[in-house]
């Protein structure tokens, strides 16, 4: 290797696409596209000076929150939300176990972790208002709809993530229980449940978070739960106790995710 | 949503049921020829290659015989199949073809049942010690017997009384039984691999199995953890083959020694007997970090390369 080092040779970092014609083409043409899209935003002066006016009053109600007038209905709202996200956890954890074990390519069989990440895939596919939509009509409205919407959900948040935990984890732990003549089942229980637990029990708490947080949302598509009892506020203008429901709403979530990152920091 | 379906549940009472047959019961065709006589080695390997699905060929036709309470030293360079060789024989690696026997026990020929049976009398010890982290120190000896255990007596951590005391025994023996209930990511290097040989004995092996167990500890350690497999070897009349890079450490412990290169035996013979040319065999002229005995031999080849690379 001979290289002669001449001075004052010019450097600039490589251009991440090579050819200056498509590069600045690209460029140019995106610029394009977004002032025409810009322009094609039919936008209402008048429209938005009424909205504006609503907004205000929204506002308005919003800083005089009613925790009283609907006092019942927020209550047994927020109790629904809360055993709706409790029960769909739970059920929701015990069936990613073993759909996340299968999602581990370094456990199980060709076959087997394809199945297992085609139910997670269709489990993801599709956000929690959509699949609401639909056990909405195929239930009824009420909190069973939601219960089974937000199990849906979780199943695929849980069994993916863990599924990613199990391919992650340390093998040689694995090998030397499978050397003792360990069983597949006493594998799975000593060379893998320790290395993957505090993520589990982490990973299930987080879901918790985002369990109590959705049934406000699919609420709103009639699977009951608080989300059930702010719309009916927000539609009947009584924005003062919709104000008090998002406020009760917040602070029951600060107060879940306080608890889960206190116990999830024991935990490691 | 008529009649409740039946087929989840069926499948899960099944399986709890399949959890409390121990594994001495469960339905083995097991030919089990134990004709131990004085002349049969403890462990036969005939022919044995292992060629891995990238081509990679890291054992070719290995023929190999251990005695019943030999303490054999497997040494050559990084590649050269000695962790596969180990492997193959508890099957954690699958042989392409060849036999194994154990006592006369064709391994390579086991169905999974049997083979796990058969894996409770070939006891590992490992390089990084692969004890399971989060689990204490008295798990992780315990689960030496997870063979001879059911499922939830594993589960639930109801070894027999009998294991218990051995437990405690061996903890004893190897100098840690002050904490059983300490997690195995607390120890030491040389204390983790202490509980790591506690584990494999637990086992009640035959034969002993250790992948390098000095390579990540300081050279005292290497030597008080080499004395001490050794010494619990004899104890027991057990066989050991040990992996191992350090050659020294090799000759000082072991009564045979087979160098491996590149998937096939080059010498096999007393500590004693490795001299400058067998190493040269083994480890081949252009290696990096020749034996102090080789260092005339290799000067010249070595001054050579360094030579190359500065110009």
């Amino acid at each position: 290797m001979t290289q002669t080092t001449l001075p004052g040779r010019q450097w600039s970092p490589p251009n991440l696409i090579e050819n200056p014609w498509i590069r600045w083409g690209l460029l140019i043409g995106g610029i394009i596209y977004l002032v025409l899209a810009l322009l094609s935003v039919d936008v209402n002066p008048g429209r938005i000076a009424r909205g504006m006016e609503r907004g205000g009053q929204i506002l308005v109600g919003f800083v005089q929150p009613d925790f009283f007038s609907r006092r019942d209905n927020i209550i047994s709202g927020l109790i629904e939300s809360l055993v709706m996200t409790v029960v769909a956890t739970a059920i929701g954890v015990v069936i990613s176990v073993p759909i996340g074990i299968g999602g581990a390519r370094n456990l199980v069989p060709l076959p087997v972790y394809l199945v297992c990440r085609l139910v997670i895939a269709l489990s993801r596919t599709f956000q929690e208002v959509i699949i609401a939509i639909l056990f909405v009509v195929m239930l009824g409205f009420g909190p069973l709809a939601g219960v089974m919407t937000l199990v849906f959900g979780s199943v695929g948040f849980v069994s993916k993530l863990l599924a990613e935990n199990i391919e992650e984890i340390d093998a040689a732990q694995v090998e030397a229980i499978r050397a003792t003549g360990a069983s597949w089942m006493q594998m799975l229980t000593y060379g893998v449940l320790p290395q993957v637990l505090p993520r589990l029990v982490g990973l299930s708490l987080y879901r918790f978070d985002i369990n109590l947080r959705e049934s406000a949302v699919i609420g709103i598509v009639g699977a009951g739960g608080i989300g059930a009892t702010l719309n009916t506020s927000i539609q009947r203008y009584e924005y003062n106790t919709a104000s008090a429901i998002l406020l009760l709403i917040i602070a029951l979530v600060m107060a879940t995710e306080l608890v889960s990152s206190a116990v999830r920091q024991r935990l490691q | 949503m008529g009649s409740p379906n039946l087929g989840l549940p069926i499948v899960f009472v099944s399986v709890l049921l399949a959890g409390f047959v121990p594994n001495e019961f469960r339905p083995t065709a097991f030919g089990y020829a134990l004709a131990v006589t004085p002349l049969c080695p403890m462990l036969r390997i005939q022919s044995l290659t292992k060629r891995y699905p990238t081509g990679d060929i890291a054992l070719q036709s290995v023929n190999l015989d251990v005695p019943d309470g030999q303490v054999m030293a497997l040494i050559g360079p990084s590649g050269a199949g000695k962790s596969t060789l180990i492997r193959c024989i508890n099957r954690l690696v699958e042989p392409t073809s060849g036999q194994i026997y154990l006592n006369e026990l064709e391994l390579t020929r086991l169905g999974s049942a049997q083979l796990r049976r058969a894996r409770r009398r070939m006891a590992m010890i490992f390089q990084e010690y692969a004890l399971v982290e989060r689990l204490t120190v008295m798990e992780n000896v315990l689960s030496g017997q997870l063979g001879y255990v059911n499922f939830w007596q594993s589960w639930f951590r109801k070894f027999p009384q009998g294991t218990v005391d051995e437990a405690f025994r061996l903890l004893e023996r190897v100098g840690l039984g002050q904490f059983p209930d300490k997690r195995a990511d607390a120890l030491s290097g040389g204390q983790r691999q202490r509980v790591g040989i506690a584990r494999a004995l637990l086992q009640n092996p035959n034969i002993l199995l250790v992948d390098e167990p000095t390579a990540s500890l300081d050279p005292k350690t290497a030597r008080q953890i080499m004395r001490l497999i050794c010494e619990l070897a004899q104890e027991r009349g057990l066989s050991v083959i040990v992996n191992i890079h350090d050659v020294p450490l090799a000759q000082q412990f072991s009564q045979r020694i087979v160098g491996l290169q590149a998937g096939e035996i080059v010498y096999d013979g007393p500590p004693s007997g490795l001299t400058e040319r067998a190493l040269t065999q083994i480890y081949g002229e252009e290696d990096w970090n020749p034996e102090r005995e080789s260092e005339a031999d290799e000067s010249p080849a070595l001054a050579g390369t360094a030579g190359e690379r500065q110009s």
